[in-house]
């Protein structure tokens, strides 16, 4: 990928065949390092570390050829740097700059000891326990660099797939159990049946990378650090279905994801991964990326649609089903990143390995996002079926803070908080379904005994507003309204009122969104509200139940 | 968001103002990103991107340019425009900084960045600082959730952002508007 840093002697900005050897003709090897260009690890500094290095290596006169890779989702060894040694890659991290002379001195180059060293990458146990079918190159390769690609099982889906009949891949993708990844958790292969089976000159598939639950970055990660895997996935489903045209709405937010995407779509267009004539199918498959507007609602799959085709980002009455009558009124199949990322193992590996992951009617894995109050933040990728213990424990170790656990707000700003009690219940759609919660896009916010809930709960309520549509009134007016209630409960807890009136007609509200509102915007923010109230009920000033209250 | 840059001088427009009497040079360049990009599925989206890439906003003779160019009425256009949170209808400072006010961030300590870089700033939300320097932003989600609280400033995401951290990203900033003012001079 690209690289700002001055390039010395062996340092390399894009492909593995770009390897600049020194100018003296370089007796001696050069030394691969691996420094993330994620956005996560940039915010923590990646770039100047880069630049430190290269630097330092030039001034030693040492060859170094940079890659710079997606992150492995270890967040709080960000900036974390990777060598190549011969046992394999040995990670550093977190390395600032200016940490970057001393791991010289200590000889990191050769894997050696140091305070910032973590032994072998893949031996690391956050790592080491994770079952990366969707993530599996994410962090390991060069995100841009077809060979890398290729070397580490890419494409093989699309070739078996474009092998195959259209209602073969179909069915293939049905048989793996895959559901959508995005929160619904509709199967997908099911939808893909429907925009088969529904005939028209010019079918779609979209992309949906509005990635903007908060708690949730898998997506990001993905386009990031393997966006090739995201453009084949898409190609195996525009074969699928007969659509010759894709978008990907990318949120405005990630302007880097975005760029990444449009430099991959190019060089796969160039390779024939994509274009008039994919792989040598006979079978034309064009792919566009689409920058969103910083709205949240064009997160529902009929509002990206209007906001594809131009316009305000309403969401439409269903039916007519997307995949009849979608984009500009075709049919069209819509799937989240993570769905469309998944598809390509399936038809590499066939639908019967990736069912075999999971539990239930829940099949294979899904990345799980560590985020909010954690000590170690970042991606897990693990069969359905853990639970948020194991992976607030074992993989998170508790909060950053140091201080208990009081609540999870699970799927984003519309997923339910789940409180300690609930922290055994496996995470299978249908057993969260259950409680009343959802696993959503598997975001997990982490909160520690400080939080107040009932601020969360009306927060969840200003969010609605704020980023409601406006089509239908029990979301429009009904998030406000929330937000005014939820005042009025605050203030009477703040003055040692009794607000059971209040309470009351919040729960009323809640029950109108909940059942009337036309998309899952206003029909969930009701969860997190519910839940709160339901577990926490004395930060609302209510009767005390059993939890106890914020410290 | 992009680095805004300093915006063009651009006329006041007129209620009637439409493609054909803008004849200025903003007004023509304007005209150039409308018209590179009309014939696209769906177009409304990538033109007020690529506007408000060059320009740091989209200015109100684009709507008329745009309408016109996509056969619709000003009305639509306007009413695209003011959906997005993204697109400025008013010219932004020289730097955009965005803090994220979603619940990651807010279990960790999220509400109290906030405020500190309001009073930091002098500004509330929306607004820019007196000298022109930085408007700031409320957003919801950088995906940095894991590195919470995140900030972003023009298109740089910063993430573990304590007081001391804004500091130094603002005093940052400040160095490299001197620098740019000190090219100028020089040149």
């Amino acid at each position: 990928m690209s690289v700002s840093v001055p390039a010395p002697a062996g340092a390399r900005s894009t492909y593995a065949d770009e390897v600049v050897l020194p100018q003296d003709g370089g007796t001696a090897a050069v030394r691969r390092l691996y420094v993330p260009i994620d956005s996560g690890a940039l915010s923590l500094g990646a770039e100047e570390t880069a630049a430190a290095i290269a630097a330092e290596a030039a001034r030693r006169g040492i060859a170094v050829d940079i890659v710079r890779n997606g992150s492995r989702g270890l967040y709080w060894l960000e900036p974390m740097v990777e060598v190549v040694t011969s046992h394999g890659r040995i990670a550093y991290g977190p390395v600032q700059a200016e940490d970057v002379a001393a791991l010289f001195d200590a000889g990191f180059l050769d894997g050696a000891p140091h305070r910032l060293g973590h032994g072998l990458t893949e031996h690391i146990p956050f790592l080491a326990g994770q079952e990366r079918l969707t993530f599996a190159r994410v962090g390991i390769v060069d995100p841009l660099c077809l060979d890398d690609y290729r070397a580490n099982g890419g494409f093989d889906g699309l070739a078996r797939a474009a092998a195959m009949a259209p209602a073969e891949v179909v069915q293939e993708v049905t048989d793996s159990g895959l559901r959508g990844r995005g929160g619904a958790a509709f199967p997908t292969g099911i939808k893909w049946k429907t925009v088969l089976g529904t005939p028209a000159a010019q079918k779609y598939v979209c992309c949906n990378a509005d990635e903007g639950d908060s708690g949730t970055f898998s997506d990001r990660m993905l386009m990031e650090g393997d966006p090739y895997c995201l453009i084949e996935g898409m190609a195996i489903a525009g074969l699928a279905v007969g659509a010759t045209q894709g978008y990907i709405y990318v949120r405005s937010e990630y302007p880097h994801a975005f760029r990444t995407l449009e430099q991959a779509i190019d060089r796969a267009r160039a390779a024939g991964y994509l274009g008039p004539d994919v792989l040598g199918s006979g079978r034309a498959f064009e792919l566009e990326a689409r920058m969103g507007a910083g709205a949240y609602i064009c997160g529902e799959e009929t509002s990206m649609l209007e906001s594809l085709e131009g316009k305000r980002g309403v969401v439409r009455a269903k039916p007519p089903l997307p995949a009849i009558a979608g984009l500009f009124g075709q049919p069209t199949v819509i799937n989240n990143v993570m769905s469309l990322a998944s598809v390509p193992v399936i038809l590499a590996k066939g639908a019967a390995f990736y069912r075999d992951y999971g539990m239930g009617r829940s099949h294979g894995t899904l990345p799980f996002q560590l985020a909010g109050n954690i000590r170690h933040g970042g991606l897990v990728e693990k069969a359905f079926g853990i639970t948020l213990r194991e992976l607030l424990y074992d993989y998170g170790g508790g909060t950053a803070s140091g201080r208990p656990i009081r609540a999870v707000q699970v799927g984003g700003p519309l997923g339910a908080y789940v409180p300690e009690s609930q922290f055994d219940v496996p995470l299978d759609y249908e057993q969260y379904a259950a409680m009343g919660a959802m696993i959503g896009h598997g975001g997990l916010v982490v909160f520690d005994d400080r939080a107040d809930m009932a601020k969360l709960a009306r927060y969840a309520m200003e969010f609605c507003a704020e980023e409601s549509c406006g089509k239908c009134t029990p979301c429009r007016i009904g998030s406000t309204r929330g937000a005014e209630v939820l005042d009025r409960i605050l203030d009477a807890r703040a003055h040692h009122r009794p607000a059971g009136k209040e309470l009351a007609l919040l729960e009323s509200l809640c029950d109108t969104m909940l059942n009337g509102s036309l998309c899952a915007l206003g029909g969930m923010t009701p969860y997190p509200v519910l839940s709160a109230l339901k577990h926490f009920p004395r930060d609302f000033g209510a009767q005390d139940k059993s939890a106890p209250a914020a410290a | 968001m992009s680095t805004p840059p300093t915006p063009s001088p651009i006329p006041t427009p007129t209620p009637q103002a439409s493609a054909a009497s803008c004849t200025t040079p903003a007004g023509d360049r304007l005209q150039a990103l409308v018209d590179a990009r009309k014939a696209l599925p769906g177009a409304m989206l990538p033109i007020l991107h690529a506007i408000q890439e060059e320009f740091g906003w989209v200015p109100p003779e684009a709507v008329p340019m745009i309408a016109s160019a996509l056969n619709l009425s000003r009305a639509e256009v306007y009413g695209v425009l003011t959906f997005y949170h993204h697109f400025c209808t008013q010219p932004p400072g020289r730097h955009v900084v965005q803090v994220c006010r979603a619940e990651s961030c807010q279990a960790m300590g999220g509400e109290g960045l906030e405020a500190y870089a309001r009073a930091t700033l002098g500004v509330d939300w929306h607004e820019t600082t007196a000298d022109g320097a930085v408007t700031l932003l409320p957003v919801y989600c950088l995906g940095n959730c894991a590195c919470s609280p995140a900030v972003r400033v023009d298109d740089d995401v910063r993430g573990r952002i304590t007081p001391a951290r804004f500091d130094a990203l603002l005093a940052g900033l400040r160095e490299r508007d001197a620098e740019r003012a000190g090219q100028e001079v020089a040149a």
